[in-house]
């Protein structure tokens, strides 16, 4: 007999419901809400990545935007490169070409962030509280007005990617297809998160959280231990960025703005800070909010605002924390 | 024997008041050093220097001949050094085995002497407690898995700071307990309690301190009435 706690009931019923509403689109013949579906998972992703750093790790980032943009200007440059048949760069002799393969661009997205995210987090990570907040939001308002002011790739206007790129023979513009590919993408990012929480890491990463002195005092470096989460949670949350690029097929500086960095903690703290699903059910009704009540008002917002204060005063452990209680030990 | 810790007239400053004048203290391999003196005398402000919480301004610290005033304490902790802090310090948002796996370090040179089954052989609690998070469990039990906590780092040296503070009369003697099966088994403890008739018996030799400098250092034995009344009140 499986014996199941109700948090992993729960996060059965959330992959479930994904899936259901995707067969259900296809079945209606709805493919725009295929569409909606796999917005919701690509910003679940997002908000899985910040939840590393934030939920286990204890560091607010309100600079994961400059990732999720990263990942989406890297899908960009690469892909209109590619499509253009233009030289990215010559380096040593070599003629570097964009590309349209996926495997790749996500192969370059995760790694170019990680760089910029070892970067940052050098810097970040020796201040606390308020001061890592702004010094995050700093970096990537850095970022940002660069994005703007660089026309080479769109400057403000963004940059167009002509056709979705390419995962082997796959037809990527099949909304399913590319469902699909998002869909697998997050349950393994989810996977290796669940891996790395109850790794030796994961557990020196959560004690650095409570106290760094104490975690000295048994000879692990909480510098480390949190430069590397923080690393790992930017390559997440780049993932989902080039994904998102490829979503849309178009990138803009607005993926480093200052919103798209709340957004991503908004899914975190309305789904449960530190549970594994929760950013995956604080990205669903943030879109649910967006599609729904946008239609009605322009102002979605006001009641998205009304709901997270609701949850962050009354429910500190997010939607998950209300549907599934308190953190239990599996 | 070998010389394992020695403080040779250190200072130490928290902003511009100053805590340690001169401390001078030695422990020799396998032995058991308490720590003494009035409250508010420099005891954990000691500890703190040693493990490189709080920095000594002068004087010098030397841990199995390296010098370590300057390292930062996570590498103190790597050379086998194992603090037990005031105040029953765990990660309270992580379970027993958790707190313990933490800590668990193997290194080819020390002896690996410490696991998960040797830590729940010496507190017997701990192994019902296992999935437990460290917040539910009782005072004494938090104390039992931060002395487990420190000894997974294998350490050479034990640092107990007030081990037994505000514990109830039969958990003191469980902690006491194994602080003597450590002795038997060849652990140096540097220790700090207030209840001077358990800690003297378990004592190889002991430091006193008075307003931040060392002003006793010698056996047990030799602390008459007058230095006993003088510095310690009792």
């Amino acid at each position: 007999m499986l014996n199941l706690t109700r948090e992993q009931l729960l996060n059965g019923a959330v992959v479930s419901t994904l899936l259901v509403l995707s067969a259900l689109a296809l079945f209606l013949d709805e493919p725009f809400y295929i569409t909606l579906v796999t917005k919701v998972t690509i910003l679940a992703m997002a908000g899985v990545g910040l939840n590393l750093a934030l939920g286990l790790g204890g560091m607010v980032s309100f600079g994961h935007a400059a990732f999720f943009g990263i990942g989406g200007y890297v899908t960009g440059i690469l892909a209109s490169h590619a499509l253009n048949e233009e030289l990215l760069f010559t380096a040593f002799g070599f003629a570097v070409f964009g590309t349209t393969n996926m495997l790749f661009i996500w192969l370059f997205a995760v790694l170019i962030s990680a760089l910029a995210a070892a970067l940052i987090g050098y810097f970040s990570l020796r201040t606390q509280g308020v001061y890592f907040i702004m010094i995050t939001l700093a970096f990537a308002q850095m970022i940002y007005y660069f994005s703007i002011a660089w026309p080479a790739y769109g400057g403000e206007d963004g940059l167009s990617i002509y056709q979705r790129n390419q995962f082997f023979s796959i037809n990527t513009l099949d909304p399913l297809s590319f469902f699909a590919i998002c869909f697998s993408l997050l349950l393994a990012v989810i996977f290796l998160v669940s891996r790395l929480k109850n790794s030796h890491f994961g557990n020196a990463l959560q004690a650095a959280r409570q106290n760094e002195q104490r975690l000295a005092a048994v000879g692990i470096r909480p510098f480390g231990i949190k430069l590397t989460a923080f690393v790992i949670s930017a390559m997440i949350t780049a993932l989902a960025g080039a994904l998102f690029a490829d979503l849309n097929r178009f990138v803009s500086p607005g993926m480093f703005s200052w919103h798209t960095s709340g957004e991503i903690m908004i899914f975190v703290l309305l789904g449960g800070v530190g549970r594994l699903f929760g950013p995956v059910i604080g990205a669903g009704l943030f879109i649910l909010f967006e599609y729904y009540l946008g239609g009605v008002t322009e102002h979605w917002m006001l009641f998205l605002g009304v709901m997270l204060l609701t949850v962050v005063l009354f429910a500190r452990g997010g939607i998950v924390g209300v549907l599934a209680g308190e953190v239990k030990h599996d | 024997m070998s010389v394992l810790l020695n403080l040779a007239q250190i200072a130490t400053f928290y902003g511009q008041s100053q805590a340690l004048f001169g401390v001078d203290l030695s422990i020799q391999e396998g032995q058991v050093v308490a720590l003494m003196g009035r409250n508010g005398m420099g005891k954990t402000t000691t500890i703190r220097s040693i493990c490189g919480m709080s920095r000594a301004s002068s004087g010098s610290l030397h841990f199995l001949g390296v010098d370590i005033s300057t390292l930062p304490s996570h590498q103190i902790a790597r050379l086998g050094i194992g603090l037990v802090p005031e105040g029953r310090r765990c990660f309270s948002n992580l379970t027993v085995t958790e707190n313990l796996l933490v800590a668990a370090r193997a290194r080819a040179e020390h002896n690996n002497h410490w696991d998960l089954a040797k830590v729940e052989a010496l507190f017997p609690r701990l192994a019902e407690r296992r999935s437990q998070y460290a917040n539910s469990l009782s005072g004494g039990e938090q104390q039992m898995l931060a002395v487990g906590r420190a000894l997974m780092t294998n350490p050479k040296l034990l640092i107990l700071d007030e081990a037994t503070e505000g514990l109830a009369p039969v958990i003191r003697q469980e902690i006491w307990q194994a602080v003597k099966q450590l002795k038997a088994a060849g652990q140096s403890i540097l220790i700090v309690d207030k209840t001077i008739k358990e800690l003297l018996p378990v004592a190889d030799h002991c430091v006193i301190l008075e307003r931040g400098s060392t002003v006793f250092s010698g056996l047990p034995e030799a602390m008459s009435k007058t230095i006993l009344q003088q510095y310690l009140g009792v």
